[in-house]
């Protein structure tokens, strides 16, 4: 049943004359564009596109869809990315007409349903961060690190402290180290403390007068709750810094503990991950920081404010705001769904979610511990990292291995080597969102597969639509654009 | 709790089966496992947020919030600056809102992506067709952090650091986000003015100097006028600075492409290629540049190979320039981008084909200059710069900026933004942007023209009337407009719709 076509590629399905689409003729014929500019601006040649009617573009795209794995149609146990499953009403109500299709020039008085909606969304994700100023602009997690960092040196030069240095342990997110070059701050990258948790006397060694900020992903990378977070605070507020909380795994935690009650002073929300917005392939997400009172001046602007007097919901520019990290409001379109997901559950929901997350990662963790064992922690939050390097070891089978060869048996793939501080790494996330009769089939297959041949494990996966790709002759040799010689 | 008693309709586990899992875990509560955090951690209390709705409950409610909206579907919309009512094709949603995309994660595992993976190859090579550049990424944000992504970019292909030069007609907000991104950096940002409109090239080559990574031109820029960006780029490249031509995707039906300028990254705003404008976001940051600076690029690329039996297939590629390998010496930290909006572009692009994109083009380029004529031809209101434009046009009002949207908003027109509310420049008191896409019509602007001519008798011009209830303008759709649009579908046309009414929605 597979249809070929479906692999073809757009450019391949183009046949001159045709197109996909069709507009009506001008109602102000006497102003062609050859008579309004001059000649010197105007391309002299059709767009080199490919011309392809609807029909096709239908059938291209919709088989093209069926390649991907997904939430929709796959289990999707992605440690730290939070795959769970996307409610349809957010996608019915994001685009209802007087959401979907409001300018963002427009008068306040025209938004006031749009703005009283992001403010409450303020309201609630300062509630469950702890801390009550929010700024719901960042476009994604990286961003929000970002935006983050900026305010914290913002305010460090309004108190005249020149802090350089942005510390980190060595399970942090790429997207840490990377922000903090970014936004000129020095990194300083941990070693790997005991239980891969956080060493206090490394910490302290690195803490002076030029110290920044501490940025910490609480539960970390490894699905454990630091123990000493926060005795980490109290070293880093007595030296004049600031601590971030990652807010990856939030989905943790929700109504649990709040990282400003653990000593954060700013953090970002991956709306995408934990209030569900969906992943759409790569995005788009939403990152908004939720930050302690004594920097609700720097954060990025607009956010919106309530009259009490008028009723009337504005927006401002915080008073010494670090600008803009984007154009316009934010990723309004997935803070609606975050919106939606919240209203829906309400904060007793968000702690029953919550648990059901721990639940189902402890259990799995349980089921799986004796074939892939977790070295670090007895129990685990909302996701736990298990290690191959014993199979590895004594039979060649690598993380990818078990990675690949799961999609042959309709599972997709746990995050793999990462974070760096467990070898042969198998992240896994398994969301609430998922059934024990799923859990129970995951920990089965594994069982499974750690009994097959080797060789079976080293050349999967074997039923997916493609087989491994040649990624050094990718890097190699780099094909990053259609063009005829592509096809010969 | 033991066990979980509250019922969502998004979770599995009944108390039978969480019984069995706290078994096999060796624990007697849910609340055990949460013993690793230290009790002092523990929030005690609910949190304080409003009480859990029903779908049916959601859906009446959201639905009133939108209701206290006034939009798009009300109001013909000639707002413009940086943002566009241009129509979208209902095949753009029927892929778009395909949840094999849509529920999708990052293409990380390749043999399980490759519906994203291609699309997104295919996307890459539709912008690079689109912008005349050699090699895409496949996506940033929005516009505006495309442009600061192409200045850091441009620092590292350069290995110049000192200088960054922007047009003062680049876009106020892509400006601030560049700002805000140089935050720490010791670089200077030049500002060249551009009095009438656009920049003299003399004034660019004047503020390069040997420390300048690039200048960066929007073209058509903000004002709606066409810069020489031909002529700009030359003066960057006989200085060894990069050229930024920041573009509108939907000009590039009928203007030349960046590449034919001779830029060496194009950035734009991709929201006109098939995103709702839905208050701002999510956008589509468009970066693409020429070959020899691919290794420097920000974002993921995605590459064509082969697999393990030679048939082709598609992967994230060049990964060693991003953030989840290369950490603080990465070329970026973006991680998430903007992928769904992506496939939408694709889609679209897919649709016009050459000759769609030049008729978008061409429609919205003729209707702009009739607009413009109309007008012009009321009293007090002409064209605020004598400098050709595409779709999108500055007036200047005598009577100032705020008057003439106030005249429009009542007759059921928006227009704007007034250039002082976003650039907050004193230049700009008196000015305003109208843009005018393939969806608006004749009658409507001959509408607009008439509502913009004079004050109209009883409306203050601040918008609130006697009772309180904000003026609010609204026009009904002709059945023809409505058909052209995908808006809802309104009355039949006649001149009454004109007449200025007051609210018929519910005010709070």
């Amino acid at each position: 049943m597979r249809n070929e076509q479906a692999t073809q590629l757009l450019f391949d399905l183009s046949v001159p004359g045709r197109c996909g689409a069709e507009y009506p003729e001008s109602d102000c014929p006497e102003f062609p564009s050859t008579a309004c500019i001059p000649a010197e601006f105007l391309s002299d040649a059709p767009l080199p596109l490919p011309e392809v009617n609807e029909p096709d573009v239908i059938r291209h795209f919709t088989n093209l869809s069926t390649l991907n794995m997904s939430v929709d149609t796959h289990y999707y146990p992605l440690g730290s990315c939070t795959m769970k499953y996307n409610p349809k009403r957010h996608e019915r109500l994001a685009s209802v007409p007087g959401l979907v299709d409001l300018h963002p020039w427009q008068s306040e008085e025209s938004l006031q349903g749009m703005l009283q909606i992001q403010f409450e969304m303020q309201q609630m994700l300062g509630e469950i961060a702890g801390l009550p100023a929010v700024s719901l602009q960042p476009a994604a997690g990286a961003q929000g690190e970002l935006a983050a960092l900026l305010v914290a040196s913002a305010y460090f030069q309004d108190r005249g402290e020149d802090r350089t240095k942005v510390i980190f342990p060595n399970s942090a997110h790429g997207t840490n180290p990377a922000s903090a070059a970014l936004a000129g701050f020095d990194c300083i990258q941990l070693g790997a403390g005991k239980n891969g948790f956080v060493d206090l006397e490394e910490l302290k060694e690195h803490l002076d007068e030029h110290t920044a900020v501490f940025m910490i992903t609480n539960p970390n990378t490894l699905g454990l709750f630091e123990p000493e977070i926060a005795e980490i605070s109290k070293l880093l507020h007595d030296v004049g810094g600031l601590v971030y909380i990652d807010g990856a795994n939030m989905n943790a935690i929700l109504g649990i503990a709040r990282p400003g009650d653990f000593g954060g002073d700013m953090m970002h929300y991956n709306v995408h991950k934990t209030f569900t917005g969906p992943h759409g392939a790569g995005g788009p997400g939403a990152g908004p920081i939720a930050v302690r009172d004594f920097l609700a001046d720097y954060l990025p602007g607009p956010v919106v404010a309530h009259d009490e007097e008028s009723g009337q919901y504005k927006l401002e520019t915080p008073a010494k705001s670090i600008g803009r990290v984007r154009s316009f409001f934010g990723n309004v379109g997935i803070l609606l769904r975050g919106y939606f997901y919240l209203r829906t559950l309400g904060g007793d929901g968000l702690k029953e979610l919550s648990e059901h997350a721990v639940l189902n990662a402890n259990y799995l963790k349980e089921k799986l511990k004796d074939i892939l064992p977790v070295p670090n922690g007895e129990r685990c939050m909302h996701e736990f990292v298990a290690s191959a390097q014993h199979l590895q070891k004594e039979r060649g089978i690598s993380a990818m291995d078990i990675a690949k060869r799961l999609l042959d048996y309709g599972f997709h793939a746990p995050t793999v080597y990462f974070p760096l501080v467990v070898p042969e790494a198998i992240m896994v996330e398994p969301t609430e969102t998922e059934s024990k009769a799923t859990l129970d089939a995951f920990a089965e297959t594994i069982k499974k597969i750690i009994a097959e041949d080797a060789e079976l494990l080293h050349t999967a996966p074997h039923t997916t639509p493609v087989s491994r790709p040649n990624d050094v002759q990718a890097a190699r040799n780099p094909i990053l654009c259609w063009s005829p010689a592509c096809d010969a | 709790m033991l066990l979980s008693e509250v019922r969502l309709s998004y979770l599995f586990n009944t108390p039978d089966e969480q019984r069995e899992m706290l078994e096999t875990i060796g624990v007697d509560s849910i609340e055990t496992l949460f013993d690793q955090i230290p009790e002092s951690l523990q929030l005690k209390r609910p949190l304080d947020m409003p009480p859990k709705l029903s779908e049916l409950e959601l859906e009446q409610l959201v639905r009133e919030l939108a209701s206290r909206n006034v939009g798009p579907s009300d109001r013909s919309c000639f707002l413009g600056g940086g943002v566009y009512d241009h129509f979208i094709p209902s095949a753009v949603d029927a892929i778009a809102g395909r949840s094999e995309f849509y529920t999708a994660y990052t293409p990380y595992q390749a043999e399980a992506s490759q519906g994203s993976l291609q699309t997104f190859f295919e996307y890459q090579t539709l912008i690079c067709q689109l912008t005349g550049m050699d090699v895409s990424n496949a996506s940033l944000y929005e516009g505006g952090t495309a442009v600061s992504e192409a200045v850091f970019m441009a620092m590292r292909c350069t290995k110049r650091h000192g200088r960054v030069v922007l047009l003062g007609s680049l876009h106020p907000e892509y400006r601030q986000v560049v700002e805000t991104y140089l935050g720490r950096m010791d670089c200077e940002l030049v500002i060249v003015p551009t009095p009438g409109g656009t920049a003299a090239p003399d004034a660019v080559e004047e503020a390069i100097d040997d420390q300048t990574a690039c200048v960066v031109v929007q073209h058509p820029n903000f004002y709606g006028c066409l810069e020489e960006a031909e002529q700009i780029s030359a003066m960057a490249h006989k200085h060894g600075a990069l050229s930024v031509v920041s573009f509108d995707p939907i000009s590039l039906g009928i203007l030349k492409r960046p590449g034919d300028l001779g830029a060496d990254i194009a950035v734009g705003e991709g929201q006109s290629l098939g995103t709702p404008m839905q208050y701002g976001g999510p956008f589509l940051g468009i970066l693409a540049c020429k070959q020899k600076f691919v290794r420097q690029m920000p974002g993921r690329l995605i590459g064509q190979t082969t697999d393990r039996n030679g048939d082709r297939c598609f992967v994230l590629n060049l990964q060693a320039r991003e953030q989840h390998i290369r950490r603080e010496k990465a070329t970026s930290n973006i991680c998430t981008n903007q992928g769904l909006i992506a496939i939408r572009a694709t889609v679209f692009m897919s649709l016009l084909g050459p000759a769609g994109m030049r008729q978008v083009a061409e429609l919205s380029c003729s209707k702009a200059h009739y607009a413009a004529q109309r007008l012009t031809e009321q009293d007090g209101i002409e064209l605020a710069f004598d400098q050709p434009f595409f779709k999108e046009f500055t007036l200047q009002c005598r009577d100032g900026a705020e008057a003439v949207i106030q005249r429009a908003k009542v007759a059921g027109f928006d227009i704007g933004p007034a250039l002082r509310r976003v650039s907050g420049s004193e230049s700009d008191e008196d000015r305003l942007l109208v843009a005018v896409t393939e969806c608006r019509s004749r009658e409507e602007i001959d509408a607009l023209a008439d509502a913009i001519s004079a004050p109209v008798d009883g409306v203050p011009v601040d918008g609130v009337p006697v009772d309180g209830v904000p003026v609010d303008g609204k026009r009904q759709m002709s059945q023809q407009e409505a058909a052209a649009c995908g808006s809802s579908v309104g009355a039949p046309h006649d001149a009454t719709l004109h007449s200025a009414r007051s609210s018929a929605r519910k005010t709070t």
